[in-house]
């Protein structure tokens, strides 16, 4: 009855009943290496919890900090995942705004991420706290001594920009897997799976009326994710260029802190899609097409990166402050120096390698470069946060800084705590987007009317608005 | 709109069209809508160009929920900051008690969280989700591969509407649609 076309895309996906297959088979008992792997995080994960109760029983002492670097590894590591979150908003709602059509595959992983790297961020603030049991108040709520927090403070803007990109990166992933759970519950055998995706379904049907509305709503909270996404890592750049630090009072900080987000956020999609596409053979949903993609976006925010390191030091020899130029003296050759050149190395001359088209395309060696480039930026972010502080304005005040072992087991429990979720998440929910992969798949038409060929329509977006 | 099932007390029951290509469902929703029968429900695994256009549905009114919900995020964030400002006027930095530029940063991730939101009530309400009410009529296809449209013929019109969709390919037609309950699927 309906002819066959295969997409240009994903030529190796036949139909549509193929997506719901092989994409539904993965929720299902895990085999004994994903239970190993689950073993593993949580762990390390309670190796780093212990630390964090060592650092609340006997006090913030315990950590490195102290002036006037009090801001050390914790900082670092909360900048870092709030990076890391920035390329899921970016792959689900600013690609879908550009109509990209290779982001259908990765998007649901690169969402999933953004939810647990922001979880993972939201730690660090309140672990890097004295008295961590009064976080809130960092929250405007009425109290008896008629106090409010200072609007006018960068950190308060913080806490409205990550609960509000929490709140905001949660729903998007909740709301776009309506009409895939809807598919799972209609599959699945399993009573515990039955309920759950009967609930996070809502009782999506599928019909007309509910996916005219459901893309138009999806739009719009594209539309709203795009300038979040911006606003956030501004936001936490402000943190720093608000202050009078040298190193950290630069106007390029909200742009710099932007680019350098979505290029670590890309590189950790490549990261966790290799080892995915691998161990549950998704190959002919992740094709060469789409981490050529990748990698290309990875080079041009590799070179905006880069190009910001730049202008840095530029600045820094221009503006004849001698703190200013102290401070990015002390990175290339002081005691952080190895911090600085991994920087370098990892985030601006790796990198360059992708030029190459058939690097871009090698599975393998794209992992290779992506794990570095992780590396690499949580470098950058230790080095602007402690090298900026080790050396201000007055030489006796100068003093270096160096992890404790908590802040080290912490840091570490807070990697495990991210894969915990991801592993989590990898077996209990669909992991690519089925309803949104068949929209680039060419619709089952009777055999006599193929016109139009193998185009298929995008989710109806902003181009196609008002049909 | 008129893709909306009623609830109908009476337990009459109308005929389902299952489809394997979307263009023979598109086809038969504008034959029914020809004969005179707007009220159709319509089943696809994807959001369909093809089945939005032959339904001739209006404009969501999904955008009016999103501006609200962002204008209210807006006011509530400048208001916030400079009522908590002036209730405890304490000069910081010396800087203004009410300080505009500093106050535009709450105001703007207030108006993105209040109208992303209200995006989701928007979605909820008019969709009719959740779907705690008896579904009269699903199959699970709908959600694989196959379209499904659904009628309730007026009386008399029942052999129309069964040739209308055995003409336009359906590749099965159900005269008996089963009622089917969320979580029994």
């Amino acid at each position: 009855m309906a002819t066959v076309i295969r997409s240009e895309t994903h030529p190796d996906i036949g139909s549509y009943r193929d997506v719901n297959r092989d994409v539904l088979r993965l929720l299902s008992a895990p085999g004994p290496g994903y239970y190993i792997l689950l073993a593993i995080t949580l762990v390390v994960l309670a190796i780093g919890a212990g630390a964090w109760l060592v650092q609340v029983v006997f006090g913030i002492g315990m950590s490195g900090l102290m002036n006037p670097v009090g801001w050390g590894v914790y900082i670092t590591t909360f900048v870092f995942w709030v990076g890391i979150g920035h390329a899921g908003t970016l792959i689900s709602a600013v690609l879908f705004l550009f109509r990209a059509r290779w982001r259908q595959s990765i998007y649901r992983v690169a969402e999933a991420m953004t939810v647990f790297a922001v979880m993972t961020a939201g730690l660090f603030p309140i672990i890097h706290l004295g008295r961590p049991w009064i976080f809130y108040y960092l929250l405007p709520y009425p109290n008896q001594r008629e106090l409010w927090p200072n609007f006018r403070s960068p950190l308060l803007w913080d806490v409205f920009a990550i609960s509000t990109y929490l709140t905001v990166s949660a729903t998007f992933f909740v709301l776009g897997m309506i009409p895939d759970l809807a598919a799972a519950r209609d599959t699945t055998t399993v009573t515990w799976r039955k309920k759950l995706y009967t609930v996070m379904a809502f009782g999506w049907r599928g019909t007309a009326n509910e996916w005219r509305h459901f893309t138009k709503a999806y739009l719009y909270l594209a539309a709203l994710a795009t300038p979040l996404v911006l606003s956030v890592h501004s936001v936490v750049s402000w943190d720093f260029a608000m202050s009078i630090v040298p190193g950290w009072h630069a106007t390029i900080f909200a742009p710099y802190f932007v680019a350098g987000a979505i290029f670590s956020g890309l590189a950790m999609v490549i990261t966790l899609v290799i080892p995915i596409r691998k161990m549950f053979r998704l190959e002919a949903y992740f094709t060469p097409r789409h981490f050529d993609a990748m990698a290309k976006m990875v080079l041009v925010s590799s070179m905006v990166v880069f190009y910001a390191y730049l202008t840095e030091f530029f600045m820094a020899w221009y503006s004849f402050e001698p703190g200013e130029r102290g401070v990015f003296m002390s990175r290339l050759v002081g005691n952080y120096w190895w911090a600085t050149w991994i920087m370098l190395t990892c985030n601006g001359i790796i990198p360059m390698m992708l030029w190459w088209p058939s690097i871009r395309r090698n599975i393998p060696a794209l992992f290779v470069i992506s794990v570095f480039i992780n590396i690499g930026m949580w470098f950058e972010r230790f080095v602007i946060i402690v090298t900026s502080l080790a050396h201000e304005y007055e030489p006796w005040q100068w003093r270096a800084y160096q992890p404790s072992l908590v802040e080290m087991l912490i840091v570490l429990g807070s990697f495990a705590w991210f894969f915990m979720w991801f592993l989590l998440f990898t077996r209990a929910f669909p992991i690519v987007a089925v309803a949104e992969l068949k929209e680039v798949l060419p619709a089952p038409r009777r055999a006599r009317v193929v016109q139009g060929g193998a185009q298929s329509h995008g989710r109806i977006g902003p181009a196609e608005d008002g049909v | 709109m008129s893709t909306q099932v009623k609830d109908t007390s009476s337990r009459k029951l109308g005929t389902l069209g299952v489809y394997d290509a979307v263009d023979a469902a598109a086809d038969t929703i504008e034959a029914l809508r020809a004969a005179g029968m707007k009220r159709i429900t319509v089943f696809s695994p994807v959001p369909s160009h093809d089945l939005e256009h032959a339904l001739h549905a209006g404009e969501s009114p999904i955008r009016l929920f999103t501006l609200v919900g962002g204008l209210t995020g807006a006011a509530t964030g400048f208001g916030m900051a400079v009522w908590m400002s002036l209730d405890w006027p304490m000069i910081v930095g010396g800087k203004p008690i009410i300080s505009l530029p500093a106050f535009v940063i709450i105001a703007f991730e207030l108006t993105i969280l209040f109208g992303a939101l209200s995006t989701v009530a928007g979605l909820f309400i008019n969709a009719r989700l959740p779907q705690r009410r008896v579904m009269q009529v699903y199959d699970p296809s709908f959600s694989s591969d196959r379209f499904g449209v659904y009628v309730m013929p007026p009386a008399g019109k029942e052999s129309q509407v069964r040739d209308i969709m055995h003409n336009n390919g359906a590749a099965e037609i159900r005269e008996q649609v089963q009622e089917v309950k969320v979580g029994d699927l």
